[in-house]
Protein backbone atom coordinates (compact mmCIF):
# COMPACT_ATOMS: atom_id res chain seq x y z
CA UNK A 1 0.00 0.00 0.00
CA UNK A 2 3.08 2.29 0.76
CA UNK A 3 4.39 1.32 -2.70
CA UNK A 4 4.91 4.69 -4.54
CA UNK A 5 3.98 5.36 -8.08
CA UNK A 6 7.43 5.37 -10.25
CA UNK A 7 10.60 4.30 -8.18
CA UNK A 8 13.18 5.95 -10.00
CA UNK A 9 15.86 2.90 -8.91
CA UNK A 10 14.18 0.76 -10.69
CA UNK A 11 14.32 3.02 -13.91
CA UNK A 12 18.33 3.25 -13.58
CA UNK A 13 18.83 -0.19 -12.98
CA UNK A 14 16.71 -1.70 -15.40
CA UNK A 15 17.11 0.41 -18.28
CA UNK A 16 20.11 -1.25 -19.53
CA UNK A 17 20.91 -4.26 -17.73
CA UNK A 18 22.40 -6.22 -20.27
CA UNK A 19 19.09 -8.56 -20.16
CA UNK A 20 16.06 -9.23 -22.97
CA UNK A 21 14.22 -7.43 -20.59
CA UNK A 22 15.98 -4.49 -20.55
CA UNK A 23 13.74 -1.08 -20.97
CA UNK A 24 16.35 -0.10 -24.02
CA UNK A 25 15.98 -3.51 -25.46
CA UNK A 26 12.61 -3.76 -25.08
CA UNK A 27 12.06 -0.17 -26.69
CA UNK A 28 14.41 -0.79 -29.34
CA UNK A 29 12.49 -4.19 -30.14
CA UNK A 30 8.93 -1.75 -29.97
CA UNK A 31 10.54 0.38 -32.57
CA UNK A 32 11.50 -2.21 -35.04
CA UNK A 33 8.22 -4.14 -34.95
CA UNK A 34 6.06 -0.53 -35.12
CA UNK A 35 8.14 0.84 -37.85
CA UNK A 36 8.65 -2.00 -40.15
CA UNK A 37 4.89 -2.67 -40.71
CA UNK A 38 4.43 0.67 -41.31
CA UNK A 39 7.24 0.77 -44.22
CA UNK A 40 6.25 -2.41 -45.19
CA UNK A 41 2.41 -1.50 -45.58
CA UNK A 42 3.19 2.21 -47.59
CA UNK A 43 5.13 -0.27 -50.24
CA UNK A 44 2.37 -2.28 -50.74
CA UNK A 45 -0.40 0.02 -50.92
CA UNK A 46 1.46 2.38 -53.17
CA UNK A 47 0.44 0.14 -55.92
CA UNK A 48 -2.49 -1.47 -54.22
CA UNK A 49 -4.05 2.46 -53.68
CA UNK A 50 -3.04 3.02 -57.74
CA UNK A 51 -4.45 -0.12 -59.03
CA UNK A 52 -7.85 0.98 -57.10
CA UNK A 53 -7.70 4.34 -58.06
CA UNK A 54 -7.10 3.48 -62.02
CA UNK A 55 -9.74 0.91 -61.98
CA UNK A 56 -12.72 2.01 -59.67
CA UNK A 57 -14.34 -1.31 -59.16
CA UNK A 58 -11.31 -2.46 -57.35
CA UNK A 59 -11.80 -0.28 -54.52
CA UNK A 60 -14.95 -1.26 -52.53
CA UNK A 61 -13.74 -4.94 -52.38
CA UNK A 62 -10.85 -3.96 -51.51
CA UNK A 63 -11.48 -1.33 -48.84
CA UNK A 64 -14.21 -4.03 -48.14
CA UNK A 65 -11.38 -7.06 -47.16
CA UNK A 66 -9.25 -4.08 -45.40
CA UNK A 67 -12.13 -3.50 -42.96
CA UNK A 68 -12.94 -7.16 -42.38
CA UNK A 69 -9.07 -7.63 -41.35
CA UNK A 70 -8.71 -4.32 -39.30
CA UNK A 71 -12.01 -5.79 -37.64
CA UNK A 72 -10.26 -8.98 -36.57
CA UNK A 73 -8.59 -8.89 -32.79
CA UNK A 74 -4.77 -9.07 -33.19
CA UNK A 75 -4.76 -11.87 -30.78
CA UNK A 76 -6.05 -13.93 -32.92
CA UNK A 77 -4.43 -13.05 -35.97
CA UNK A 78 -1.20 -13.48 -33.41
CA UNK A 79 -2.42 -17.34 -32.53
CA UNK A 80 -3.34 -17.97 -36.69
CA UNK A 81 0.58 -16.71 -37.71
CA UNK A 82 2.36 -18.80 -34.50
CA UNK A 83 1.45 -21.97 -36.22
CA UNK A 84 3.85 -20.44 -38.92
CA UNK A 85 6.34 -18.00 -37.46
CA UNK A 86 6.16 -19.34 -34.46
CA UNK A 87 7.31 -16.73 -31.15
CA UNK A 88 9.06 -14.46 -33.27
CA UNK A 89 8.90 -10.48 -33.99
CA UNK A 90 7.69 -12.05 -37.79
CA UNK A 91 3.78 -12.54 -35.61
CA UNK A 92 3.43 -9.41 -34.55
CA UNK A 93 4.51 -7.41 -37.91
CA UNK A 94 2.37 -9.39 -40.33
CA UNK A 95 -0.87 -8.29 -38.59
CA UNK A 96 0.40 -4.63 -37.82
CA UNK A 97 0.61 -4.40 -41.50
CA UNK A 98 -2.35 -5.74 -42.23
CA UNK A 99 -3.58 -3.32 -40.08
CA UNK A 100 -1.75 -0.32 -41.65
CA UNK A 101 -3.01 -1.00 -44.91
CA UNK A 102 -6.72 -0.62 -44.15
CA UNK A 103 -5.57 3.32 -43.37
CA UNK A 104 -2.68 3.68 -46.15
CA UNK A 105 -4.55 1.86 -49.06
CA UNK A 106 -7.64 4.51 -49.08
CA UNK A 107 -4.77 7.35 -48.17
CA UNK A 108 -3.36 6.67 -51.02
CA UNK A 109 -6.21 6.48 -53.14
CA UNK A 110 -7.73 9.70 -51.55
CA UNK A 111 -4.32 11.24 -52.09
CA UNK A 112 -4.65 10.24 -56.27
CA UNK A 113 -8.34 11.98 -56.31
CA UNK A 114 -7.07 14.72 -54.73
CA UNK A 115 -4.58 15.61 -57.85
CA UNK A 116 -7.23 18.10 -59.40
CA UNK A 117 -8.91 17.12 -62.88
CA UNK A 118 -7.27 20.15 -64.69
CA UNK A 119 -3.82 19.75 -63.75
CA UNK A 120 -4.44 16.42 -64.66
CA UNK A 121 -5.59 17.02 -68.21
CA UNK A 122 -2.93 19.62 -68.93
CA UNK A 123 -0.11 16.92 -67.83
CA UNK A 124 -1.46 14.86 -70.45
CA UNK A 125 -1.72 17.62 -72.76
CA UNK A 126 1.95 19.07 -72.28
CA UNK A 127 3.26 15.14 -73.71
CA UNK A 128 4.04 13.48 -70.20
CA UNK A 129 3.95 9.66 -71.05
CA UNK A 130 2.10 7.85 -68.22
CA UNK A 131 4.31 6.61 -65.94
CA UNK A 132 6.25 9.26 -66.10
CA UNK A 133 2.88 11.46 -65.15
CA UNK A 134 2.35 9.37 -62.36
CA UNK A 135 5.53 9.57 -61.09
CA UNK A 136 6.54 13.45 -61.65
CA UNK A 137 2.68 14.95 -60.83
CA UNK A 138 0.68 12.57 -59.95
CA UNK A 139 1.96 10.78 -56.97
CA UNK A 140 4.28 13.84 -55.56
CA UNK A 141 0.77 15.82 -55.47
CA UNK A 142 -0.78 12.95 -53.51
CA UNK A 143 2.17 13.81 -51.24
CA UNK A 144 0.31 15.47 -48.71
CA UNK A 145 -2.77 13.28 -48.17
CA UNK A 146 -0.81 10.07 -48.01
CA UNK A 147 1.47 11.36 -45.46
CA UNK A 148 -1.80 12.40 -42.97
CA UNK A 149 -2.39 8.67 -43.62
CA UNK A 150 0.74 7.56 -42.70
CA UNK A 151 0.89 9.58 -39.16
CA UNK A 152 -2.07 7.83 -38.47
CA UNK A 153 -0.93 4.75 -39.56
CA UNK A 154 2.33 5.20 -37.75
CA UNK A 155 0.60 5.87 -34.34
CA UNK A 156 -1.82 3.01 -34.20
CA UNK A 157 0.86 -0.01 -35.15
CA UNK A 158 3.17 2.07 -32.19
CA UNK A 159 0.27 1.54 -29.67
CA UNK A 160 -1.01 -1.88 -31.27
CA UNK A 161 3.10 -3.36 -30.47
CA UNK A 162 2.30 -3.95 -26.90
CA UNK A 163 -0.42 -6.71 -27.35
CA UNK A 164 2.13 -8.91 -28.97
CA UNK A 165 3.26 -9.32 -24.83
CA UNK A 166 0.83 -11.72 -24.92
CA UNK A 167 3.25 -14.06 -27.18
CA UNK A 168 6.30 -12.66 -25.55
CA UNK A 169 6.65 -10.24 -28.69
CA UNK A 170 5.14 -6.99 -27.54
CA UNK A 171 8.38 -4.73 -26.85
CA UNK A 172 7.33 -1.79 -24.24
CA UNK A 173 3.91 -4.13 -23.82
CA UNK A 174 6.02 -6.02 -21.65
CA UNK A 175 6.22 -3.84 -19.35
CA UNK A 176 2.56 -4.02 -18.84
CA UNK A 177 2.16 -7.40 -18.22
CA UNK A 178 5.23 -7.74 -16.02
CA UNK A 179 3.90 -4.68 -13.33
CA UNK A 180 0.61 -5.90 -13.43
CA UNK A 181 1.52 -9.65 -12.25
CA UNK A 182 3.63 -7.89 -9.53
CA UNK A 183 1.50 -5.20 -8.85
CA UNK A 184 4.25 -3.27 -9.38
CA UNK A 185 3.34 0.38 -10.85
CA UNK A 186 6.65 1.58 -12.14
CA UNK A 187 7.24 -0.64 -15.31
CA UNK A 188 3.58 0.46 -16.04
CA UNK A 189 4.19 3.51 -15.87
CA UNK A 190 7.46 3.74 -17.62
CA UNK A 191 5.73 1.60 -20.55
CA UNK A 192 2.74 4.12 -20.97
CA UNK A 193 5.12 7.45 -20.95
CA UNK A 194 8.06 5.53 -23.50
CA UNK A 195 5.24 4.84 -26.07
CA UNK A 196 3.26 7.80 -25.74
CA UNK A 197 6.03 9.54 -26.48
CA UNK A 198 7.46 7.30 -29.32
CA UNK A 199 3.93 8.02 -30.63
CA UNK A 200 4.56 11.83 -30.30
CA UNK A 201 8.45 11.66 -32.07
CA UNK A 202 7.09 9.48 -34.81
CA UNK A 203 4.02 11.95 -35.55
CA UNK A 204 6.25 14.83 -34.98
CA UNK A 205 9.26 13.14 -37.77
CA UNK A 206 6.39 12.93 -40.40
CA UNK A 207 5.05 16.40 -39.73
CA UNK A 208 8.75 17.95 -40.45
CA UNK A 209 9.30 15.55 -43.45
CA UNK A 210 5.91 17.10 -44.69
CA UNK A 211 6.75 20.78 -44.26
CA UNK A 212 10.18 19.87 -46.02
CA UNK A 213 8.57 17.52 -49.46
CA UNK A 214 5.76 19.63 -49.96
CA UNK A 215 6.17 23.47 -49.53
CA UNK A 216 4.10 24.30 -52.15
CA UNK A 217 1.03 22.51 -50.20
CA UNK A 218 -1.49 25.56 -49.21
CA UNK A 219 -0.49 26.30 -45.62
CA UNK A 220 -4.37 26.05 -43.78
CA UNK A 221 -3.48 27.78 -40.08
CA UNK B 1 -3.27 24.66 -91.13
CA UNK B 2 -5.76 22.09 -89.47
CA UNK B 3 -7.97 20.40 -91.45
CA UNK B 4 -11.08 18.55 -90.12
CA UNK B 5 -12.02 16.35 -92.47
CA UNK B 6 -15.61 14.90 -91.86
CA UNK B 7 -15.66 13.96 -88.29
CA UNK B 8 -17.39 12.26 -86.26
CA UNK B 9 -16.88 11.31 -82.50
CA UNK B 10 -19.75 8.93 -80.94
CA UNK B 11 -19.51 7.56 -77.26
CA UNK B 12 -19.87 3.59 -76.42
CA UNK B 13 -23.40 4.71 -75.12
CA UNK B 14 -24.59 6.58 -78.30
CA UNK B 15 -24.17 9.92 -77.60
CA UNK B 16 -22.70 11.57 -80.36
CA UNK B 17 -20.82 14.54 -79.53
CA UNK B 18 -19.01 15.94 -82.35
CA UNK B 19 -21.38 15.47 -86.00
CA UNK B 20 -19.69 14.83 -89.61
CA UNK B 21 -17.20 18.64 -88.74
CA UNK B 22 -15.47 19.49 -91.44
CA UNK B 23 -13.64 22.85 -91.22
CA UNK B 24 -10.03 24.51 -91.65
CA UNK B 25 -8.66 26.12 -89.52
CA UNK B 26 -5.98 28.88 -91.08
CA UNK B 27 -2.43 29.12 -89.93
CA UNK B 28 -0.96 32.22 -88.23
CA UNK B 29 -4.47 33.20 -87.44
CA UNK B 30 -7.05 32.93 -84.24
CA UNK B 31 -10.03 29.99 -84.37
CA UNK B 32 -12.38 30.38 -82.33
CA UNK B 33 -14.84 27.27 -81.68
CA UNK B 34 -17.56 28.69 -80.05
CA UNK B 35 -21.49 27.42 -78.90
CA UNK B 36 -23.66 26.46 -76.10
CA UNK B 37 -22.83 23.48 -73.91
CA UNK B 38 -22.79 20.40 -75.07
CA UNK B 39 -22.39 21.34 -78.79
CA UNK B 40 -18.82 19.21 -78.96
CA UNK B 41 -16.68 22.35 -78.75
CA UNK B 42 -14.19 21.35 -76.55
CA UNK B 43 -13.79 17.37 -77.94
CA UNK B 44 -13.32 19.25 -81.42
CA UNK B 45 -10.57 20.73 -79.70
CA UNK B 46 -9.09 18.32 -77.87
CA UNK B 47 -9.30 15.38 -81.00
CA UNK B 48 -6.63 18.15 -82.35
CA UNK B 49 -3.52 16.63 -79.92
CA UNK B 50 -5.41 13.03 -79.73
CA UNK B 51 -6.64 13.37 -76.00
CA UNK B 52 -9.42 12.01 -77.56
CA UNK B 53 -9.54 10.19 -80.77
CA UNK B 54 -12.05 10.71 -83.35
CA UNK B 55 -14.96 7.46 -84.30
CA UNK B 56 -14.88 8.75 -88.10
CA UNK B 57 -13.15 11.18 -90.24
CA UNK B 58 -9.60 12.58 -89.70
CA UNK B 59 -7.87 15.45 -88.27
CA UNK B 60 -4.93 16.63 -90.91
CA UNK B 61 -2.24 18.96 -89.43
CA UNK B 62 -0.73 20.45 -92.38
CA UNK B 63 -1.52 17.52 -93.91
CA UNK B 64 -0.52 14.64 -91.74
CA UNK B 65 -3.33 12.64 -89.75
CA UNK B 66 -2.71 13.24 -86.28
CA UNK B 67 -3.43 9.60 -85.39
CA UNK B 68 -0.60 8.41 -87.38
CA UNK B 69 1.40 10.23 -84.47
CA UNK B 70 2.28 8.83 -81.41
CA UNK B 71 0.49 11.22 -78.69
CA UNK B 72 2.97 12.39 -76.71
CA UNK B 73 4.98 13.68 -79.57
CA UNK B 74 2.09 15.05 -81.06
CA UNK B 75 1.20 16.79 -77.43
CA UNK B 76 4.66 18.13 -77.13
CA UNK B 77 4.30 19.92 -80.29
CA UNK B 78 1.47 22.06 -79.39
CA UNK B 79 0.72 24.29 -76.73
CA UNK B 80 -2.49 23.86 -74.65
CA UNK B 81 -4.04 26.42 -71.98
CA UNK B 82 -6.77 25.20 -70.01
CA UNK B 83 -9.26 26.89 -68.04
CA UNK B 84 -8.17 27.16 -64.15
CA UNK B 85 -4.63 26.86 -65.95
CA UNK B 86 -3.84 23.38 -64.85
CA UNK B 87 -0.56 24.92 -63.05
CA UNK B 88 1.50 22.01 -61.42
CA UNK B 89 1.15 22.72 -57.87
CA UNK B 90 4.50 20.89 -56.59
CA UNK B 91 6.55 22.82 -59.00
CA UNK B 92 7.19 26.75 -59.11
CA UNK B 93 5.72 29.01 -61.57
CA UNK B 94 9.32 29.11 -63.38
CA UNK B 95 9.77 25.28 -63.42
CA UNK B 96 5.84 25.16 -64.65
CA UNK B 97 6.64 27.03 -67.86
CA UNK B 98 9.91 25.03 -68.36
CA UNK B 99 7.77 21.75 -68.58
CA UNK B 100 7.42 20.85 -72.02
CA UNK B 101 11.66 22.18 -72.97
CA UNK B 102 12.51 19.82 -70.57
CA UNK B 103 10.45 16.77 -71.46
CA UNK B 104 12.11 17.41 -75.19
CA UNK B 105 15.14 17.21 -73.44
CA UNK B 106 16.55 20.51 -73.74
CA UNK B 107 19.63 21.38 -70.97
CA UNK B 108 18.18 22.63 -68.00
CA UNK B 109 19.43 25.61 -67.97
CA UNK B 110 18.38 26.76 -71.25
CA UNK B 111 14.93 25.13 -70.70
CA UNK B 112 14.90 28.00 -67.22
CA UNK B 113 16.28 30.51 -69.29
CA UNK B 114 13.54 30.62 -71.62
CA UNK B 115 10.93 30.21 -69.35
CA UNK B 116 12.34 33.44 -67.73
CA UNK B 117 12.05 35.03 -71.04
CA UNK B 118 8.30 34.02 -71.57
CA UNK B 119 7.48 35.32 -68.08
CA UNK B 120 8.54 38.62 -69.01
CA UNK B 121 6.89 38.11 -72.36
CA UNK B 122 3.27 37.75 -71.30
CA UNK B 123 3.81 40.47 -68.97
CA UNK B 124 4.51 39.09 -65.24
CA UNK B 125 7.27 40.13 -62.80
CA UNK B 126 10.09 38.00 -63.31
CA UNK B 127 10.05 37.40 -59.32
CA UNK B 128 7.25 35.06 -59.16
CA UNK B 129 8.94 32.68 -60.77
CA UNK B 130 10.32 31.24 -57.73
CA UNK B 131 7.09 30.92 -56.20
CA UNK B 132 4.42 28.68 -56.16
CA UNK B 133 1.17 28.51 -58.56
CA UNK B 134 -0.80 28.59 -55.00
CA UNK B 135 0.66 31.83 -54.20
CA UNK B 136 -0.44 33.71 -57.60
CA UNK B 137 -3.95 35.25 -58.37
CA UNK B 138 -5.99 33.23 -61.03
CA UNK B 139 -5.15 35.87 -63.32
CA UNK B 140 -1.70 35.65 -62.88
CA UNK B 141 -1.92 31.96 -62.97
CA UNK B 142 -3.81 31.89 -67.04
CA UNK B 143 -0.74 34.00 -67.94
CA UNK B 144 1.65 31.41 -66.50
CA UNK B 145 -0.64 29.44 -68.21
CA UNK B 146 0.33 30.77 -71.56
CA UNK B 147 4.01 31.13 -70.90
CA UNK B 148 3.90 27.23 -70.31
CA UNK B 149 1.73 26.82 -73.62
CA UNK B 150 4.22 28.85 -75.92
CA UNK B 151 7.89 27.29 -73.73
CA UNK B 152 8.71 25.38 -76.95
CA UNK B 153 7.67 27.58 -79.40
CA UNK B 154 4.91 25.44 -80.93
CA UNK B 155 3.45 26.50 -84.14
CA UNK B 156 -0.12 25.80 -83.31
CA UNK B 157 -1.82 26.55 -79.75
CA UNK B 158 -5.07 25.19 -78.15
CA UNK B 159 -6.83 27.36 -75.58
CA UNK B 160 -9.78 25.31 -73.77
CA UNK B 161 -12.00 28.42 -72.03
CA UNK B 162 -8.85 29.88 -71.16
CA UNK B 163 -10.17 32.96 -69.78
CA UNK B 164 -13.74 31.70 -68.06
CA UNK B 165 -12.53 30.98 -64.73
CA UNK B 166 -11.59 34.67 -63.96
CA UNK B 167 -13.25 38.05 -63.35
CA UNK B 168 -14.22 40.30 -66.17
CA UNK B 169 -11.73 43.03 -65.56
CA UNK B 170 -8.97 40.37 -65.75
CA UNK B 171 -10.77 38.57 -68.37
CA UNK B 172 -10.48 41.60 -70.54
CA UNK B 173 -6.68 42.27 -69.87
CA UNK B 174 -5.87 38.56 -70.59
CA UNK B 175 -8.13 38.70 -73.90
CA UNK B 176 -5.92 41.91 -74.87
CA UNK B 177 -2.75 40.56 -73.99
CA UNK B 178 -3.43 37.33 -76.11
CA UNK B 179 -4.01 39.85 -78.98
CA UNK B 180 -0.86 41.74 -78.43
CA UNK B 181 1.02 37.98 -77.87
CA UNK B 182 -0.52 36.99 -81.46
CA UNK B 183 0.37 40.42 -83.07
CA UNK B 184 4.17 39.00 -82.42
CA UNK B 185 4.01 35.48 -82.77
CA UNK B 186 1.20 34.51 -85.83
CA UNK B 187 0.49 30.80 -83.80
CA UNK B 188 -1.85 28.77 -85.10
CA UNK B 189 -4.65 29.44 -82.32
CA UNK B 190 -7.99 27.17 -82.00
CA UNK B 191 -9.91 29.29 -79.23
CA UNK B 192 -12.71 27.46 -77.38
CA UNK B 193 -15.31 29.35 -75.34
CA UNK B 194 -18.99 29.83 -74.77
CA UNK B 195 -19.26 33.35 -74.72
CA UNK B 196 -19.91 35.14 -78.17
CA UNK B 197 -18.29 38.48 -77.15
CA UNK B 198 -15.26 36.83 -76.66
CA UNK B 199 -15.36 34.82 -79.56
CA UNK B 200 -16.15 37.66 -82.17
CA UNK B 201 -13.03 39.71 -80.26
CA UNK B 202 -10.39 37.34 -80.22
CA UNK B 203 -11.34 35.18 -83.53
CA UNK B 204 -10.17 36.01 -86.73
CA UNK B 205 -12.41 32.75 -88.13
CA UNK B 206 -15.98 31.74 -85.65
CA UNK B 207 -17.52 28.70 -86.08
CA UNK B 208 -20.44 28.54 -84.40
CA UNK B 209 -21.41 24.61 -83.27
CA UNK B 210 -24.80 23.61 -81.85
CA UNK B 211 -25.82 21.32 -79.59
CA UNK B 212 -25.21 17.66 -81.38
CA UNK B 213 -21.67 18.98 -82.40
CA UNK B 214 -22.59 20.01 -85.59
CA UNK B 215 -21.36 23.08 -87.79
CA UNK B 216 -23.94 25.87 -87.38
CA UNK B 217 -21.62 28.75 -89.35
CA UNK B 218 -17.87 29.22 -89.55
CA UNK B 219 -17.47 32.92 -91.20
CA UNK B 220 -15.37 36.35 -90.25
CA UNK B 221 -16.94 38.17 -87.35
CA UNK B 222 -18.36 40.98 -89.18
CA UNK B 223 -20.11 38.65 -91.27
CA UNK B 224 -21.43 36.14 -88.56
CA UNK B 225 -23.19 39.18 -87.30
CA UNK B 226 -24.09 41.10 -90.41
CA UNK B 227 -25.42 37.36 -92.29
CA UNK B 228 -26.13 34.39 -89.47
CA UNK B 229 -26.75 31.73 -91.48
CA UNK B 230 -30.50 30.17 -89.60
CA UNK B 231 -31.99 31.34 -86.18
CA UNK B 232 -29.80 29.74 -84.06
CA UNK B 233 -27.00 31.44 -85.17
CA UNK B 234 -28.83 34.51 -84.81
CA UNK B 235 -30.35 33.62 -81.47
CA UNK B 236 -27.00 32.73 -79.88
CA UNK B 237 -25.56 35.99 -81.51
CA UNK B 238 -27.79 37.48 -79.14
CA UNK B 239 -29.47 41.65 -79.41
CA UNK B 240 -27.53 44.27 -80.59
CA UNK B 241 -25.61 42.69 -83.47
CA UNK B 242 -26.20 45.32 -85.51
CA UNK B 243 -24.27 47.61 -83.18
CA UNK B 244 -21.87 45.04 -82.75
CA UNK B 245 -20.95 44.94 -86.15
CA UNK B 246 -20.17 48.35 -86.41
CA UNK B 247 -17.02 47.27 -83.95
CA UNK B 248 -15.75 45.74 -87.00
CA UNK B 249 -15.86 48.61 -89.39
CA UNK B 250 -13.00 51.32 -89.52
CA UNK B 251 -13.99 54.85 -88.92
CA UNK B 252 -11.13 56.26 -90.85
CA UNK B 253 -13.46 56.38 -94.55
CA UNK B 254 -15.49 59.30 -92.94
CA UNK B 255 -15.82 62.31 -94.51
CA UNK B 256 -15.17 64.95 -92.03
CA UNK B 257 -16.68 68.68 -92.00
CA UNK B 258 -14.33 71.12 -90.21
CA UNK B 259 -15.73 71.93 -86.40
CA UNK B 260 -18.23 74.63 -86.21
CA UNK B 261 -17.11 77.61 -84.05
CA UNK B 262 -17.39 76.77 -80.38
CA UNK B 263 -17.33 72.67 -80.83
CA UNK B 264 -14.45 71.56 -78.25
CA UNK B 265 -13.52 67.76 -77.29
CA UNK B 266 -15.06 69.10 -74.12
CA UNK B 267 -18.78 68.50 -74.01
CA UNK B 268 -18.73 66.06 -76.66
CA UNK B 269 -17.97 62.46 -77.53
CA UNK B 270 -14.48 62.05 -79.37
CA UNK B 271 -13.24 59.45 -81.58
CA UNK B 272 -10.10 58.57 -83.42
CA UNK B 273 -10.29 58.19 -86.72
CA UNK B 274 -6.64 56.17 -87.16
CA UNK B 275 -7.81 53.77 -84.47
CA UNK B 276 -11.03 53.91 -83.91
CA UNK B 277 -14.25 52.09 -85.12
CA UNK B 278 -17.75 52.95 -86.72
CA UNK B 279 -19.19 51.55 -83.58
CA UNK B 280 -16.93 54.21 -81.59
CA UNK B 281 -17.77 56.94 -83.44
CA UNK B 282 -21.34 56.45 -83.14
CA UNK B 283 -20.78 56.34 -79.58
CA UNK B 284 -19.57 59.72 -79.46
CA UNK B 285 -22.35 60.96 -81.36
CA UNK B 286 -24.98 59.94 -78.94
CA UNK B 287 -23.17 61.09 -76.31
CA UNK B 288 -22.97 64.70 -77.57
CA UNK B 289 -25.56 66.82 -77.29
CA UNK B 290 -26.18 68.41 -80.68
CA UNK B 291 -25.72 65.06 -82.70
CA UNK B 292 -21.74 65.36 -83.66
CA UNK B 293 -18.87 63.11 -83.01
CA UNK B 294 -15.50 65.11 -82.74
CA UNK B 295 -12.60 63.14 -84.32
CA UNK B 296 -9.71 63.69 -82.31
CA UNK B 297 -5.68 62.71 -83.15
CA UNK B 298 -3.47 61.03 -81.30
CA UNK B 299 -2.52 64.30 -79.44
CA UNK B 300 -6.06 65.02 -78.49
CA UNK B 301 -6.32 67.73 -81.73
CA UNK B 302 -9.50 68.09 -83.25
CA UNK B 303 -9.52 67.35 -87.03
CA UNK B 304 -13.25 68.00 -87.49
CA UNK B 305 -16.64 66.43 -86.64
CA UNK B 306 -19.65 64.20 -88.33
CA UNK B 307 -22.77 64.11 -87.85
CA UNK B 308 -25.07 61.56 -86.18
CA UNK B 309 -27.05 60.81 -89.48
CA UNK B 310 -24.26 60.79 -91.55
CA UNK B 311 -23.01 57.72 -89.32
CA UNK B 312 -26.05 55.93 -89.61
CA UNK B 313 -26.02 56.68 -93.25
CA UNK B 314 -22.67 55.01 -92.68
CA UNK B 315 -23.48 52.11 -90.42
CA UNK B 316 -26.03 51.31 -93.40
CA UNK B 317 -23.31 50.53 -95.68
Amino acid sequence: MDEPLVRWDWIARNWDNGGPTSVKVLLENHIVMAFVPVVAGLLIAIPLGLACARYRWLYQPTVGIMNVVYSLPSLALFSILLSVTGLTQTTVIIPLTLFSLAVLIPAVVDGMRSVPDHVRQSAVAMGFQPVSRLLRVELPIAVPVVLAGLRVAAVSSISLVSVGALIGQGGLGYLFIDGWQRQFYTPIVVGIVLVVALALVADLVIIVAQRLLTPWARRTS
Amino acid sequence: MITFDGVTKRYADGTVAVDDLSLEVPTGAITVFVGPSGCGKTTSLRMINRMIDPTEGRILLDGKDVTGVDPATLRRGIGYVIQQAGLFPHRRIVDNVATVPLLLGWDKRKARDRAMELLERVGLDPKLARRYPFQLSGGQQQRVGVARALAADPPVLLMDEPFSAVDPIVRTSLQEELLRLQAELHKTIVFVTHDIDEAVKLGDTVAVLRVGGKLAQIAEPADLLSDPADDFVREFLGRDRGIRRLGFVPAKDLALEPAPDGVTPEGHGTFNPAKDSLRAALDAALLSPDGLAVAVDDDGRVLGVVDQAVLVGAARG
